[in-house]
């Protein structure tokens, strides 16, 4: 095994983690660390990518954007989650479904 | 080689793992730190110094900030109900889509022989300028979305109107005894 199929293994395990706590977290903030667990994997993915294919200078500037990108995912939802918590008074998921009340 | 990666990996998973497992949201948001630092020190071995050094300042660093700040604002609330889907059916769900995901990735894992590639600012600034242009107006969206979500809701006019006369009735001078209020006040006085 080479170390580039380790660093497979490790975005394979980092977008794993993060699908399951997406499913399983009911805290708002929670949700936003899984999604930054996602982006990481996504990261990780690309640089091993270049790697692999000889352009690593390439996944260095695609990983750039999603470096960017995932910072400005984690800045307006954590903005949206301290309105709902203002709001609402919970971080609770579920507490979002106002509609059927 | 392959040892110092195979630790390192592990490391990381586990932060990860512990990120979102932990009760207390402040831990939950160092452990998130900690998988940012353990991933820029295997971004470095692979050869991607630059990118790096952007996650280790901006991953471990400015969003760990972000974090800390949305907590001590928000309160670091515990909630310890069931999740909305079943714990099972989340680790299928997740395992289906990692061993979908490796199958597609690790069988088609050849090893290219490096070419010749242009410097990283000449890739970063001319073939991938486009995306520079996108991220350019994303972070200027993003701003202006967060100025718009921050800020503190206004009052209602009714409100308004109630805390003013307040304020004028706190303010008004001590009313000035005429003829009348001084012989109403004798009168009490007998």
């Amino acid at each position: 095994m080479t170390a580039l199929q380790v660093a497979v293994v490790g975005v394979l395990g980092l977008i794993g983690i993060g699908v399951y706590g997406l499913l399983i977290t009911r805290n708002l903030i929670k949700v936003v660390v899984a999604l930054q667990i996602l982006g990481k994997g996504a990261l990780l993915a690309l640089v091993a990518a270049g790697a692999v294919s000889g352009k690593i200078n390439l996944g260095q500037s695609l990983a750039v954007v999603v470096i960017v990108v995932d910072t400005v995912v984690a800045v307006v939802a954590l903005a949206m989650a301290l309105q709902v918590k203002r709001r609402l008074g919970t971080l609770d998921v579920k507490e979002l479904s106002t509609l059927k009340k | 080689m392959v040892v110092l990666f195979t630790v390192l990996s592990a490391a990381m998973l586990i932060c990860a793992f512990m990120a979102f497992r932990t009760p207390r949201l402040l831990i939950s948001a160092l452990w998130l730190a900690g998988c940012s630092a353990i991933l820029s020190i295997l971004l470095y071995l692979m050869g991607a110094y630059r990118v790096a050094v952007i996650e280790l300042s901006v991953g471990a660093g400015l969003v760990t900030v972000l974090f800390v700040f949305a907590i001590s604002i928000a309160g670091d609330e515990t909630i310890e109900a069931r999740s909305i889907i079943p714990k099972s059916i989340a680790v299928v769900i997740s395992l289906v889509s990692i061993i979908l995901l490796g199958f597609m990735t690790i069988s088609s894992l050849v090893l290219l022989p490096a070419t010749v590639e242009a410097p990283f600012s000449e890739v970063l600034w001319q073939q991938r300028g486009l995306d520079m242009v996108v991220q350019s107006g994303l972070m200027f969206a993003a701003i202006v979305g967060l100025m718009g979500l921050l800020a503190e809701a206004k009052a209602p006019v009714h409100e308004k109107q109630a805390v003013k006369a307040k304020g004028s009735q706190l303010t008004q001078p001590a009313v000035k005894a005429t003829p009348a209020t001084a012989h109403a006040s004798q009168e009490v006085k007998a």
